[in-house]
């Protein structure tokens, strides 16, 4: 990249809020319904109906706000943002437009543990989803399905205070964590929970003033966010060296050709004509309700990784990593309960653990492997019970079965062989049918030894002691 | 104050109305005249006036998070008033728009 | 028997002491309808008389076996043609809501059902509410019982005509400006707007969800009691519908009015009033100092501008609730369209009529961007000193009292051509909707033998008192459950 331009990125996330119902109806908030089943009269926007808030829904928009260090407003309202479109029943989706429930927060982004930047967040606020457009291959007709209609939004802006389409990037990651924290949204990009529009421009670098601002939609993972604006930063760059001018516009971001492209029509008018909704109350949200929501808040990734540098002198990585969701950090800390070095924990639970976690593909946690089957394997490694290869394929069997380690052990007679006598034995058989290493360790060369060793232990069948065997070795070779 | 019919076609196409020539006419007229009485308004001292968006004291008027199906038993009632419909859903034109 | 004739109270006693079957009530109102609802046009839909004469014998059974049922259980009435009923057709006398059947009931209507009155049809209206003279219908204009060459009033003119011609025994309107009071003073009976809030608008298709309430028209103030009595009431389905004790409105009834407080704004008696009518209005105010009524002159202020802030805020908030018929999910669609522009476009336009489509202009001009603190964001600080102007006299007054309309019911087709005239017949009724608080038009007398309406305000909720003052009047008065001849056309 250049160090002609500097770019200016800000992003505009709508995550679907984690309610039983519907923003204005009792409808349940769920996904994957038969087309235009999970729909009532309110949500379908029919003649003389009415909508009534959920609660729940703004005690997690508040939540999530003072996750992100918001202002909470005292007064805040709902709003109609009228325009045409078939997915929206009734011409018009309640949202909020100068009272939002929050303000002036910002979100820290963090990479690799350290965090890189603090970006603001202008506002959060409420508002109704759409439904869902079909669209025939044949190009002659569309399809509406209503049943995501009134399923509850929050939408964050952020300042335009990203510099990079990677900061971007990361800062969607870093949001992510915050929400999935909170329990305010489960952000399935993949079921549209979580979706992203970006705000990009370039300017001569030194300079103050904003160059044209494009638009960008339908980027559907957060590395296409990356590559969407990475894209858009080559073409408008490309354009400002050629001596032409970037257009203010909406731009679609299109996968599989890995380019952007203008959209016509849908936003030919910005004329939104916000006022008022007449049919709603408007909202006082009390100290007294911030306090309670206040209290609910769990300890965020940012501090608890920095508590996990601090406490168990985990590097920046490893807290990174083990923060990223609340499920493996809530594991990690239940681990340490029954047993105390975080080093070991870390590294076991970052290697192994989450190598079957994935093959499995669920979620720590919530499988049948639990904090106390780690500690009690690594108690067993300690203990000297069982070898590092054996841990393994008990940690496996775990996983499958959910019996415990000790359990496991014994059941499958893996009790590491420990006693000196059988050892012997094993050993006198080994050196007898390999004279040649023998040989070769006594005239000097020291790896014939692990050779041995790894004879000694295939006859064991992986369960005796490796420190005991090569201490045996040679004191047999050596006395 | 005056409107010009250029506008009223900016309006019109804001409100999704394809106004006949002669009806675009009468309304850029009617509006001329409403406006006029409408400027009544403009000779208030409205400055420092708090403006009225909902005449009661009401606030915080909220709905339990509880949740109830009503959508199947509704569908076949709200399929039938389609105009156009196909495999339970609600069928319309192409959304491309023309450019105007 | 012409049990028509009869108010809904009465009928409804006559119904307790089992001197009439419901069938009996709605075969003679049916029979009514037989003889003037060609002259007179107040229905859009009438139902199917037989199911009417079953949801009539339904009542009758279980009245006869001694079920306890309300007092309104088998009296025939009919609803405004917005109000939405499950399975039958809710037109708003709009095209693009022709043979629209809602898939619910609307909360009042519900009520209604539970008290087992029995449902004749759906009354005529200015389309979606618009209008002052029911011709802004897209089906045909209702006539006024009194004068069939003259409008009902608008644009609950359909309830006012039906009720006043003895075809229903009461009916329901709702009023955004003045729509249940307007016909109701031209028709001769009684139209109340409650307290914004009071009752739920659940079901009601919205004309300006900020200025809509439901209301009762009726034979005489007993009824609109009456009918309060089941429509008001807290509806957690409408966010702006207020959580209070529910009242007994007919316990109002006969009680003393001495002492009382009633204020006449000056405001409300120049500006285009017909001095036919306010001669009437004021005799009949005059006559309330013999209650031992206090009655004072005064001066609400920002009464002139009421008229231009009701204007934007009506036209705004109606620009964004009709913006839903757009041919995709019910109602009417144009045919031909081959995109979904031209398909919007082409359905609003031919499925709206001139009057509303004159007024989402005005609404989405007045919202639109460079407009929006030059028009609406006056209107609403307007409403607000209109609001207080009420506050002010409420403080030392109980009552305001008014003309309900400026005129007597004017002939068909003289206003249409000019909406400015048209919109200047709601000027004494629109400050009700923009303050919040209750109106009632009640007959006060004639002028030409039209009736005359006289409007009575009062504060938030004091429906009942409201109730209690014009009860007192109208026996004073003599003007109840007058029924004009209607020119009938009778055999073949
Ligand atoms: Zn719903």
């Amino acid at each position: 990249m250049s160090h002609e331009y500097e770019i200016i990125i800000g992003l505009e996330v709508h995550a679907e809020l984690q309610t039983k119902s519907k923003i204005f109806c009792s409808c349940p908030n769920s996904f994957g319904q038969k087309p235009n089943t999970n729909v009532c009269p309110v949500c379908l926007g029919l003649p003389g109906s009415l909508p009534v808030f959920n609660e729940s829904a703004l005690d997690l928009a508040l939540k999530a706000a003072l996750a992100l260090n918001c202002e909470i407003s005292t007064f805040s309202r709902f709003d109609r943002k009228n325009y045409f479109y078939p997915d929206l029943p009734k011409a018009y989706q309640i949202s909020q437009y100068d009272f939002p429930v929050a303000r002036n927060g910002y979100l820290d982004v963090v990479k690799e543990g350290e965090t890189i930047r603090r970006i603001r967040i202008d506002r959060l606020h409420l508002e109704e989803d759409a439904g869902k457009l079909q669209h025939d291959p044949s190009g002659s007709s569309s399809y509406v399905d209503f049943n995501r209609c009134g399923v509850p939004l929050m939408e964050i802006v952020s300042a335009p205070d990203l510099r990079s389409p990677e900061e971007a990037r990361l800062y969607l990651e870093s949001l992510k964590r915050i929400l999935l924290y909170t329990g305010t949204s489960d952000c399935k990009m993949e079921e549209g929970s979580l979706r992203c529009d970006a705000n990009i421009s370039l300017r001569p670098v030194g300079s103050k003033e904003f160059g044209a601002k494009v638009e960008i939609k339908n980027m559907n993972s957060f590395k296409a966010v990356q590559k969407g604006l990475e894209y858009e930063v080559y073409r408008q760059e490309k354009l400002l060296r050629e001596g032409e001018r970037v257009y203010q516009e909406t731009r679609r971001w299109f996968e599989e050709q890995g380019i952007t492209l203008e959209m016509r029509g849908k936003e030919e008018e910005k004329d939104y004509r916000y006022f008022p909704e007449p049919d709603l109350p408007p909202l006082n949200i009390t100290a007294e309700r911030v306090r309670k929501i206040r209290e609910l808040l769990p300890e965020l990734p940012v501090q608890r990784a920095s508590r996990y540098i601090e406490e168990y002198q985990l590097t920046p990585y490893q807290a990174e990593v083990i923060t990223s969701s609340q499920g493996l950090a809530d594991f990690f800390e239940e681990t340490l309960k029954g047993y105390r070095d975080a080093q070991k924990v870390s590294n076991w639970l970052l290697g192994d653990v989450l190598k079957l976690v994935n093959e499995q593909g669920g979620e720590i946690g919530v499988l049948s492997f639990q904090p106390v089957h780690l500690a009690e394997l690594l108690s067993l490694l300690d203990e000297g019970v069982i070898s590092g290869r054996t841990a393994k394929e008990v940690l496996e069997e775990t996983f499958q079965t959910g019996k415990a380690p000790r359990e496991v052990v014994q059941a499958k007679g893996l009790v590491q062989i420990s006693d000196e006598k059988s050892l012997l034995n094993v050993i006198d058989k080994v050196l007898a049918e390999n004279k040649g290493a023998v040989e070769d360790y006594t005239s000097g060369n020291k790896k014939a030894l692990a050779f041995l060793v790894g004879s000694t232990m295939k006859h064991t069948k992986g369960q005796a002691n490796p420190q005991l065997v090569q201490q045996l070795l040679r004191q047999r070779l050596d006395g | 104050m005056s409107v010009s019919r250029k506008e009223v076609e900016y309006v019109a196409s804001l409100a999704r109305l394809d106004l006949l020539p002669e009806e675009k006419e009468s309304i850029t007229q009617q509006f001329n005249v409403i406006l006029d009485y409408i400027q009544r308004l403009k000779e208030l001292n409205l400055s420092g006036v708090e403006p009225t968006t909902h005449v009661q004291q009401l606030k915080n008027v909220f709905r339990e998070d509880r949740s109830e199906e009503k959508g199947r038993e509704l569908l076949p009632e709200v399929l039938e008033e389609a105009p156009d419909s196909a495999r339970g859903l609600f069928k319309v034109p192409p959304v491309i728009e023309e450019e105007s | 028997m012409d049990y028509y004739k009869m108010s809904a109270a009465e009928a409804a006693g006559a119904l307790q002491n089992k001197e009439v079957t419901s069938q009996e009530l709605t075969a003679s109102v049916l029979r009514r309808i037989g003889e003037v609802e060609e002259e007179i046009q107040g229905f859009i839909t009438l139902l199917d008389e037989n199911e009417t004469l079953l949801e009539a014998e339904k009542i009758d059974k279980a009245r006869a076996s001694g079920e306890s049922l309300s007092l309104l259980a088998g009296v025939p009435m009919a609803l405004k043609d917005n109000l939405c009923t499950r399975g039958i057709p809710t037109t708003c006398a709009s095209k693009i809501l022709r043979k629209y059947r809602p898939p619910y009931d609307a909360h009042v209507v519900e009520k209604l059902k539970e008290t087992g009155t029995v449902l004749v049809g759906k009354a005529n209206l200015d389309e979606f509410a618009m209008g002052s003279s029911t011709e802004n219908s897209a089906y045909y204009t209702t006539r006024n019982p009194w004068d069939t060459t003259r409008v009902p009033g608008g644009s609950s003119g359909g309830s006012a005509a039906l009720v006043a011609a003895g075809e229903v025994f009461f009916a329901l309107g709702s009023d955004t400006g003045g729509s249940v009071r307007q016909p109701a003073s031209l028709c001769g009976v009684v139209g109340l707007k409650p307290t914004y809030g009071l009752v739920s608008r659940y079901g009601l298709i919205a004309f300006a969800s900020s200025l809509d309430q439901i209301g009762p028209l009726t034979r005489d103030i007993r009824d609109c009691a009456l009918v309060m009595d089941v429509i008001a009431g807290h509806d957690p389905r409408d966010s702006t519908s207020v959580p209070r004790e529910k009242e007994n409105y007919t316990d109002y009834l006969g009680r003393d009015v001495k002492g009382l407080k009633v204020a006449l704004p000056r405001d409300y008696f120049e500006e285009g009033i017909n001095a036919e009518v306010k001669k009437v209005v004021m005799e009949a105010v005059r006559k309330c100092s013999g209650l031992g009524m206090e009655i004072e002159e005064v001066s609400m202020p920002y009464t002139s501008c009421a008229l231009p802030a009701y204007y934007l805020v009506a036209t705004a908030e109606a620009s964004s609730n009709l913006a839903r018929y757009d041919g995709v999910q019910y109602g009417y669609r144009a045919a031909e369209a081959k995109n979904l522009l031209s398909l919007y476009k082409k359905t609003r336009n031919e499925g709206f009529g001139p009057e509303v489509k004159r007024r989402i202009m005005l609404g989405t001009y007045s919202l639109s961007s460079g407009y929006y603190d030059a028009y609406y964001l006056q209107s609403l600080k307007a409403r607000t000193l209109i609001r207080e102007d009420f506050q002010k006299v409420f403080e030392n007054y109980d009552f305001i009292v008014t003309p309900t309309s400026p005129t007597v019911a004017f002939k068909a087709g003289e206003k249409t051509d000019d909406p400015l005239t048209m919109y200047l017949s709601d000027i004494c009724t629109i400050t009700a909707n923009l303050a919040g608080v209750p109106a009632i038009s009640i007959p006060c007398g004639f002028v030409d033998g039209m009736p005359v309406g006289l409007q009575v305000l009062g504060r938030p909720f004091d429906e009942g008192r409201i109730f209690q003052f014009c009860y007192a009047l109208e026996s004073l008065l003599g003007v109840r459950n007058q029924l004009p001849e209607v020119n009938v056309k009778r055999g073949g």
